[in-house]
C-alpha cells in the first residue's frame, strides 16, 4: 500500500510537469494545426534562464527564498514567452500558407539549431550543471511515505497554473479570441480578430508554462543540459495527443496518466527496463484505437 | 526512363562497383571507409525518398528500420560464421543482408498498417517513437550485447557489395515509382482524396511504401554492421534518422539524382571540415530552416516543380 501511495504521488509530481509542457503543444496545434517541435526547448531555455539569473540577481534577491524563486520563475516566463513568440515570427509566420509538412520540418530545424547551438561551447555547454536550489527543500515524512517539498511544490504549482489558463481562456477577450482562431481562423478574421496578435499571444502563453515546467522538471532532475528537454517534450506531446489535441483538459489529464504510468513502470522490476518505450507504446495503441483522443472529437476530413 | 535502358545502368553500376572493388587493397583505407559511409547513405537516402518523397509519408524513424536490420544481419554472420567454409563467406553475407533486410520489412510493416490512419505530423511522431521503442528493446536485449553494444562482427562489407546494392536500390525504386503501378505513390502523396476517388488504395500504396524503403534500410545497416564492425543503441538514435531526413530534403523529396547528390556531399563534407565538427549540426539546422523557407523542392533540382510532393 505505502509503494503505491508513493508511486501515485511522485506520478503526479512527474505528471504535472508533462501537464504543462502539453498546454503548449495542445493551444499552438489548436492555432496553427501543427506540432511545436521547439517547444520542448523553450522549456529548456526556461531552466537555462533561471539557472543564469539565480546568481546574477543574488545579490537582490537571495535564494533559497520563495519571493526569489517568485520573481525568478516570473523573470524566466517573460524571457520564455519572448523566445516562443521571436520563433513564431521568425520561423513559422513566413510560412503559414505553406503545405503542412513543409512547417512540420521548419519546426523540426528550428528545434535541432536550438538544441545545438546551445550545446556548443560558446553558448552553454554539452555537460550537465548543477541546478540552483530556489527553495528551502526539505522531505515529509508520513509513515512510510517519503514526499518531498518540490513534489508539492510541483502539484500546487501546476493546479493554480491550469485555474489561471482556464480563467484567460474561457472568461477573457484575448481566451475568447483564441478559441475563436481555434474553431475557425477565417472566420475569427473575419470577425475583426487580429490572427497575428493572438497566434503570437498563444506562442508566448504556452512558453511561458514551458518555462515554469523546466524550473520544475531542473528541481527534481541532477542537473541541467541543452538536451534536457527532448525527454519531457515528447512524453508531453504524447500527452497532448493522448487527451486529444487542441483539447485544454484533455492536455492536463494526458499528462497526469502519463507520468503515473511511468512512475508505476519504473516501479516494476523488469519492467522497469522499458519504461522510456512506454509512452510511445501508448501513443501508438490510443492512436490505433482512438485516435481523437481521450477527450478530443474525432472530425471528418470535408472535400 | 525506359525499362531496358534502367537495366543496363543497373548492370554496369553493379559491374563497375564489382571490378572497383577488385582494385580495393590498393586504395587508402580512410578514403575506402568514407566510399563505403557514402554508398550506405546513399541506399538510406534513396529509401526513406521513396517513403518521405514519392509517397509524402513523412518519417522519422528510418534509423530504427536500420538498426533491426543491421543486428539481425550481424547476428545471424557471428552465429553461422563458424559452421561455414571461407568460401561460402559471401553466400553467408547476402543471406545475412536479405534476412535483416526482410526483419526490418515486417518492422516496416508494423509502423505502416497503424499508421495508416495518421497523416503529416502525427505519423511523424509514431516513426519517432517507433525508433525509440527499438532503441529501448535492442538496449535491453542481451542477446545483442544490450546497452554494451554488439562486438566482433566479421569485416565482410566492401566496396563491391556496397556499391553493387546502392545501385539495385536506387534501380529497384526507381522502376517502382516509374512503373504503371508506381504512380499510384506519386498520386497518393499529390492528393490522398482524390487519388482514393480515382480508385486508388491509398493504404495499400503507404504500406509498399514503409516495407520496401524499409527492406533497404535493413540492408544498409547490415552493410553497416558488417563495416563498422561494432553495433551499438546509440548510434541509431533520432539523430542518425534526422541525417537521412536532411540528405532527402536536400535532395529535393522525390527526386531520386538529387538524393543520391545530397546524400554523397552530405557524406564528405563533414569529413572535409573536420575542424567545424561542432558545427555540423547547427548548419544542418539552419540549412534545414533555410531549405524551407526559400527551396522546399530541395537543392539539387531545376527551378520549376514537376510534382508537389512537398505539398502535402
Amino acid at each position: 500500500m505505502d509503494w503505491f501511495l508513493q508511486q501515485l504521488i511522485n506520478g503526479l509530481a512527474l505528471g504535472s510537469i508533462y501537464a504543462l509542457i502539453a498546454l503548449g503543444y495542445t493551444m499552438v496545434y489548436g492555432v496553427l494545426r501543427f506540432i511545436n517541435f521547439a517547444h520542448s526547448d523553450v522549456l529548456m531555455l526556461g531552466a537555462f534562464s533561471a539557472y543564469f539569473l539565480a546568481p546574477a540577481l543574488h545579490n537582490v534577491l537571495p535564494v533559497p527564498s520563495f519571493t526569489g524563486a517568485f520573481i525568478i520563475v516570473l523573470l524566466s516566463m517573460l524571457i520564455c514567452a519572448g523566445i516562443g513568440m521571436l520563433i513564431e515570427v521568425l520561423a513559422y509566420r513566413p510560412l503559414r500558407s505553406r503545405p503542412k509538412l513543409t512547417v512540420l520540418i521548419t519546426a523540426i530545424g528550428v528545434s535541432l539549431f536550438i538544441e545545438f547551438t546551445c550545446q556548443h561551447k560558446a553558448v552553454f555547454g554539452a555537460d550537465t550543471k548543477p541546478f540552483p536550489q530556489l527553495l528551502p527543500a526539505t522531505d515529509f515524512h508520513m509513515g512510510g511515505l517519503v514526499v518531498s517539498s518540490n513534489d508539492l511544490l510541483v502539484v500546487v504549482v501546476t493546479t493554480l497554473l491550469l485555474a489561471g489558463l482556464w480563467f484567460i481562456v474561457q472568461r477573457t477577450k484575448m481566451g475568447t479570441a483564441m478559441r475563436a482562431v481555434s474553431f475557425n481562423q477565417q472566420a475569427a478574421a473575419l470577425m475583426g480578430i487580429n490572427i497575428n496578435r493572438i497566434i503570437s499571444f498563444t506562442f508566448g502563453l504556452g512558453s511561458a508554462l514551458a518555462a515554469v515546467a523546466g524550473i520544475l522538471y531542473a528541481l527534481k532532475a541532477p542537473g541541467i543540459e541543452p538536451l534536457m528537454g527532448v525527454q519531457p517534450g515528447i512524453r508531453a506531446f504524447i500527452a497532448a495527443v493522448l487527451g486529444g489535441i487542441g483539447n485544454l483538459p484533455g492536455a492536463a489529464l494526458g499528462g497526469l496518466v502519463i507520468g503515473l504510468l511511468e512512475t508505476f513502470a519504473g516501479g516494476i522490476s523488469g519492467v522497469s527496463n522499458y519504461r522510456d518505450g512506454i509512452a510511445f507504446a501508448v501513443l501508438i495503441l490510443i492512436l490505433l484505437f482512438k485516435p481523437a483522443g481521450l477527450l478530443g472529437k474525432a472530425t471528418v476530413e470535408k472535400v | 526512363m525506359s525499362n531496358s535502358g534502367a537495366k543496363r545502368w543497373l548492370l554496369a553500376g553493379i559491374i563497375l562497383s564489382v571490378v572497383v572493388s577488385c582494385f580495393s587493397p590498393q586504395f587508402n583505407r580512410y578514403y575506402l571507409g568514407i566510399a563505403i559511409d557514402t554508398g550506405i547513405n546513399i541506399i538510406l537516402a534513396v529509401s526513406l525518398n521513396l517513403i518521405n518523397g514519392h509517397t509524402g509519408q513523412f518519417s522519422l524513424g528510418h534509423a530504427g528500420f536500420m538498426a533491426v536490420g543491421g543486428y539481425t544481419a550481424a547476428k545471424f554472420t557471428l552465429v553461422f560464421e563458424s559452421m561455414v567454409p571461407d568460401s561460402l563467406k559471401p553466400l553467408l553475407f547476402l543471406v545475412a543482408l536479405i534476412l535483416g533486410g526482410v526483419f526490418a520489412a515486417v518492422a516496416g510493416l508494423g509502423v505502416g498498417v497503424p499508421s495508416l490512419r495518421l497523416k503529416g505530423d502525427y505519423l511523424a511522431i509514431v516513426t519517432l517513437g517507433f525508433g525509440e521503442i527499438i532503441r529501448v528493446i535492442v538496449q535491453n536485449m542481451e542477446a545483442v550485447g544490450a546497452a554494451s553494444g554488439l562486438k566482433g562482427i566479421p569485416k565482410y562489407t566492401t566496396f563491391g557489395w556496397t556499391f553493387a546494392l546502392a545501385a539495385v536500390t536506387i534501380y529497384a525504386v526507381a522502376s517502382l515509382v516509374n512503373s504503371t503501378y508506381g504512380r499510384g505513390f506519386i498520386a497518393v502523396s499529390d492528393d490522398e482524396v482524390a487519388a482514393s476517388s480515382m480508385g486508388i488504395n491509398p493504404v495499400r500504396y503507404k504500406v509498399t511504401a514503409f516495407v520496401t524503403g524499409a527492406f533497404f534500410a535493413g540492408v544498409a545497416g547490415g552493410l553497416y554492421a558488417h563495416h563498422k564492425q561494432f553495433l551499438s543503441p546509440t548510434g541509431f538514435d533520432f539523430l542518425k534518422s534526422i541525417d537521412i531526413v536532411v540528405m532527402v530534403i536536400l535532395g529535393g523529396m522525390g527526386r531520386t539524382a538529387g538524393v543520391v547528390i545530397a546524400a554523397i556531399i552530405l557524406t564528405l563534407l563533414p569529413e572535409v571540415l573536420r575542424q567545424f565538427a561542432d558545427y555540423r549540426m547547427i548548419i544542418y539546422s539552419l540549412l534545414i530552416i533555410g531549405l524551407m523557407m526559400a527551396r522546399p523542392q530541395g537543392l539539387f533540382t531545376l527551378g520549376f516543380k514537376k510534382k508537389g510532393a512537398a505539398e502535402v
